[in-house]
């Protein structure tokens, strides 16, 4: 049995006096594709920026790929890592955002390149090829001149994925990267997450409302409330036979709020 | 009239000592605001303080003042400038300490959501600053070095003080030698005038370029 990718160990995080996440463990297999779910405010999106490294721990272990991601090993201690530590850390990790954060005052192809060059020393013939190829996969290879503001949310989203995956980390997070777009622009992004699941081993976090497409997209399902894991098992477990009273509660909602499942 | 053409030439020998002045003092004062207007969001406290200490010193001081010492007093450390460098220097500084804030505020207007796409890219915080963060900055600051260029501009007269030959000075020169008050002062305020309309105009057409694709309709 290989080692988990992610292992997060009794995390705690408090934004003031509201404790979003209590006490969180879990761990997550390389390849695995997990979706996260749960009400507003359970720490479903706080668990994620935490492993971007966005948002710092108050107390607890995580550990990416066998090592630690808040603190550093030296001579058998652990200290509080520092700004090199989480840089090494964060090559292993991407990310793509509700709102997209393209950078507006740069075109579809530098908002790719401009990580993997800076970050990776790049050539930039090197950095606009593979951009290319990631820009085809998103289907937006026409777009490469366009600046953002001329894109559709739906496709801002899919530059988003290319930039995330133009420096090729182990770990993809989506933190409802849907959530934002009109509703006829939501398939076009899941087609590309689906066709990346297909075609890649990555390891996938999603955050999603989207409970049909967490159903068939995921290997996995946690559904989280007040800052815990409540219920966790495959996704017809999770949708189908509910075992918990708050999950049960939770997805009654959310399907009469018109959702499909 | 021909009399008068021969004080109008000195009136704009005058204005080509202001023209430079402006020049040099705002390439001063825009290296000095990026220096302090970024030293304020330091990550390092000695920097934070070191800029915060040059900009209150620097707003909080009168410009008469500090072209004094910088004319007057520099020179008992060992520090002799001629009345352009001191002139330079003492508007560069005080303009500098003002446009300094302008850098830091519009560091700051930009959104939260572009520094966490910066750390998601793993850029590391001087790339981010460069690449990502001031670019955008750039063009909300744009106005407002419009306003402060202008006002370096109408502070240039200050150096008429330590004897150098600007605009107003050689307007004074003018009044005294033909006794007319009119001619040469009215001169002068049309010429002032009409420098800060280029600016203005300069300013305008360099953030219509740099808004360009931005939002999504001019290319």
């Amino acid at each position: 049995m290989p080692a988990p990718i992610i292992k997060v160990d009794a995390i705690s995080k408090s934004f003031g006096a509201f404790k979003v996440l209590d006490g969180l463990s879990m761990q997550v297999m390389p390849g695995e594709k997990l979706a996260l779910i749960g009400p507003s405010g359970s720490g479903k999106t706080t668990i994620l920026r935490i492993l971007m490294t966005l948002e710092r721990i108050d107390g607890g272990h995580i550990q990416i790929d066998g090592e630690q991601l808040y603190h550093m090993e030296r001579n058998g201690q652990l200290l509080p890592a520092d700004e090199r530590h989480l840089a090494k850390m964060r090559q292993k990790i991407g990310m793509v955002f509700q709102l997209f954060n393209l950078f507006p005052h740069k075109c579809v192809m530098d908002n790719v390149t401009l990580a993997p060059m800076l970050t990776k020393g790049v050539a930039r013939a090197a950095a606009e090829k593979r951009a290319m190829e990631l820009l085809d996969m998103v289907g937006l290879a026409d777009k490469a001149k366009a600046m953002p503001a001329q894109l559709s949310g739906g496709q801002k989203q899919r530059v988003a994925i290319a930039r995330a995956l133009a420096l090729s980390p182990k770990i993809m997070l989506f933190d409802e990267v849907t959530s934002a777009l009109d509703p006829e622009l939501v398939e076009e992004v899941l087609n590309v997450m689906r066709k990346l699941a297909a075609e890649t081993d990555m390891t996938m976090l999603l955050v999603t409302h989207e409970m049909g497409f967490a159903h068939d997209f995921a290997d996995r399902v946690l559904f989280f409330d007040r800052g815990k894991i409540v219920e966790e098992g495959k996704p017809d477990e999770i949708f189908r036979h509910p075992k918990q009273e708050r999950t049960q509660g939770f997805l009654k909602k959310i399907i009469a709020a018109g959702h499909r499942v | 009239m021909t009399q008068w053409s021969g004080y109008l030439g000195l009136i704009l020998q005058g204005a080509l000592v202001t023209v430079e002045l402006t020049l040099m003092g705002s390439v001063l004062a825009l290296v000095m605001a990026f220096l302090a207007g970024i030293g304020r969001v330091s990550r390092f406290f000695i920097v934070r303080a070191l800029a915060t200490t040059y900009i209150e010193f620097f707003r909080g001081t009168s410009i008469f003042v500090q072209l004094f010492w910088a004319y007057f007093v520099l020179p008992f450390v060992g520090l002799s400038l001629t009345p352009l460098q001191a002139g330079v220097l003492a508007l560069g500084l005080n303009v500098g300490a003002y446009a300094a804030e302008v850098v830091r505020g519009a560091i700051l207007s930009i959104g939260d959501e572009q520094y966490e796409a910066c750390t998601a890219l793993n850029l590391g915080r001087w790339q981010g600053m460069r690449h990502v963060i001031l670019p955008q900055a750039l063009l909300v600051m744009l106005p407002t070095f419009g306003n402060n260029a202008i006002e370096l501009l109408k502070a240039t007269s200050v150096v008429s003080l330590i004897s150098l030959a600007d605009l107003t000075f050689q307007a004074q020169v003018v009044r005294s030698q033909t006794g007319s008050t009119l001619m040469p002062f009215a001169s002068v305020l049309v010429i002032y005038f009409v420098l800060a309309l280029i600016i203005s105009w300069g300013v305008r057409s360099l953030e219509r370029r740099m808004a360009r694709g931005l939002d999504g309709v001019r290319v």
